[in-house]
């Protein structure tokens, strides 16, 4: 099972000394923290896409090949790549690119994006944010998959005898997974192309977590990539640990009370109870998280929010250290002790990837479809 | 058949006259369904009981707190909505309206709907049709011809035989409504097109989704 951190890459002021980071200590931050990840044994680094303040991670591709560069076997992924207002010629050039760059360490995780002008200021329309994303990930496949495209759809100009550099790294595209809170499309599209689903439910309580993961899983089984059981699930989580439950409200409550979405609204002990943020001791991180796999199933992937809200580079950098080292080790026993055995522990990583084969469904643009004409034939 | 009617009610004070007329809608309701042969059962949603759940959800992006999706799944289940709010600058209660504002966009799609509301004075009963009406109407609600609009007033003294009228009026046409919504499984289809707060399980299949985009 992989474990990571995932980074929105705000810049928010730091509510009890009012420092504000400037953009360049901000992105120094973040390397820092995908370093030190790597340092203390976890498998994954996150960034997040935006186009707007207060947000700097406009260029994930340059800051992942930044970090591969200086680290050896950390995955880079992102959270999430904006499948509707990026053009996805660029997203298959620029993550295949990086793909070359880190030694096949990437994936992406594709979500639509929820702040309404960036849509118009890359000339799109929010209204059109699913067909957007269906439209552009299936023309992703083909150009990362066909040498040669010819291509025409509805959102962007037409593509004739086109090819995609550089090709995939041994001609095996990154895996990739699909992020969404509430559309049933977005878990639909992931089901059908046998991809993964993330659901980041730091915002949203588990129950509802488990039905979108739940139509996920039926519809994975249905386009025959596997048992529901074997669907590639991740999930987000956000905590803050300390030696003692008090100790990690006292430090914690200051950024909370004023954090960015939920800053301002409920006390820290309700949305405790409404969403798996949990304060307090490894201990009751490692119960809460072990119990996502009651809700969900036994899942390949958990990412953990910890660097939002104005927290300092120094605490981020501790919460890092506590989760690697006392939190993560107890998880990765304990989910692989209740896992089945046919089970997958790992999501499709490139060498698991290359190791299928160049006939394996992870080539084909539509394995579903793939499926069908073979069985008919 | 039992017909699930659900109330909304905004009033702050206890007792409020919010919920006198809004009682006194749901029994006139309960016994017009009665007399045409079905039975209705009557559930109340207090909104003051809410405003906390609201206030949350509104300020963490839009989680709904257990109470906030329990009173989702009852509106987004009810066969008829009895929905009255007391009068405040002009207008519905901010109250009411956040509730309506965490509400699914088809929550209501086609539901029977009587408006009511309270005041001080008669001054304020166009509230019923300049606020009330347009906000049901947006969410496609299908909203009586009668609404009901009760000043302290009406609550006694000369003439408050006629809000009993008003009410009497009000409670036949929303009870035909939902009698008439029974017919031929209409009821059914409707419930069927409103998601509530659940996760749809039925999903078009991919293929019509890339086929629709002509991929």
């Amino acid at each position: 099972m992989q474990f990571g951190i995932f980074s929105v890459g705000d810049i928010t002021p730091d509510p009890t000394t009012g420092r504000v980071p400037t953009d360049g200590e901000r992105i120094a931050a973040m390397t820092s923290y995908a370093l030190k990840a790597e340092e203390v044994g976890l498998d994954v680094f996150a960034s997040g896409q935006h186009h707007n303040p207060p947000f700097i991670s406009s260029a994930p591709t340059t800051h992942l090949a930044y970090i591969a560069a200086q680290t050896q076997r950390l995955q880079l992924s992102t959270a999430t790549t904006l499948i509707t207002t990026t053009d996805p010629v660029r997203i298959a050039e620029d993550y295949a690119f990086l793909q070359h760059l880190s030694g096949g360490r990437v994936d992406l995780m594709m979500g639509r994006g929820n702040t309404g002008p960036v849509y118009p200021w890359f000339g799109k329309d929010i209204r059109q944010g699913v067909p957007l994303a269906i439209e552009n990930y299936h023309l992703l496949r083909r150009l990362w998959r066909e040498e040669v495209v010819d291509w025409q759809g509805k959102f962007r100009t037409p593509l004739q005898g086109f090819t995609a550099t550089p090709r995939p790294l041994e001609g095996t595209p990154p895996f990739v997974w699909h992020g969404s809170i509430r559309s049933t499309e977005i878990a639909e599209q992931a089901a059908y192309y046998g991809d993964g689903f993330f659901h980041n439910h730091i915002f949203w309580n588990i129950e509802h977590t488990a039905q979108m993961v739940g139509l996920y899983r039926r519809r994975f089984e249905h386009y025959g990539h596997g048992s529901a059981d074997q669907a590639v699930v991740g999930l987000g989580g956000q905590a803050f640990i300390a030696g003692s439950e008090a100790e990690a409200k006292r430090a914690f409550r200051p950024y909370f009370d004023v954090a960015p979405v939920y800053g301002h609204g409920p006390s820290l002990e309700e949305f405790s109870r409404m969403t798996p943020l949990t304060v307090g001791t490894p201990e009751m991180v490692i119960e809460r998280t072990l119990g996502f796999a009651d809700a969900v199933g036994d899942y390949q992937r958990q990412l953990f929010l910890i660097d939002h809200a104005g927290l300092p580079q120094d605490v981020v950098l501790e919460q890092i250290e506590i989760l690697g080292r006392e939190v993560v080790p107890v998880l990765r026993r304990e989910f692989e002790a209740r896992r089945p055995a046919h089970v997958p522990s790992d999501p499709p990583t490139h060498a698991s990837l290359v190791a299928q084969g160049p006939e394996a469904r992870h080539h084909l643009v539509a394995p579903a479809r793939g499926a069908a004409v073979g069985a008919s034939a | 058949m039992t017909r699930r009617i659900v109330v909304l009610t905004a009033g702050l004070s206890q007792p409020s006259s919010t919920r006198l007329l809004a009682d006194r809608l749901a029994d006139a309701v309960v016994t017009q369904v009665s007399a045409r042969g079905e039975s209705a059962t009557v559930e109340v949603v207090e909104l003051r009981e809410l405003a906390h759940d609201l206030a949350t959800t509104m300020t963490t992006g839009g989680v709904p707190t257990p109470a906030v999706e329990a009173a989702r799944e009852l509106v987004s289940g009810a066969d008829a909505i009895i929905a009255v709010s007391p009068v405040f600058a002009a207008s519905y209660s901010g109250l009411f309206k956040m509730f309506v504002d965490v509400l699914d966009p088809d929550a209501v799609a086609g539901t029977p709907v009587l408006v009511a509301a309270t005041a001080g004075t008669a001054r304020h009963q166009l509230v019923l049709d300049h606020a009330l009406r347009p906000l049901f109407a947006y969410l496609r609600a299908a909203v009586v011809p009668t609404g009901v609009f009760a000043a302290t007033d009406d609550f006694g003294g000369a003439g408050s035989g006629e809000l009993g009228d008003r009410i009497t009026r009000a409670a036949g046409e929303l009870a035909a409504a939902v009698v008439a919504a029974g017919v031929g499984g209409l009821g059914s289809d409707r419930a069927s097109g409103r998601a509530g707060m659940r996760v749809g399980q039925d999903v078009t299949d991919f293929e019509d989704l890339l086929a629709g985009l002509g991929q």
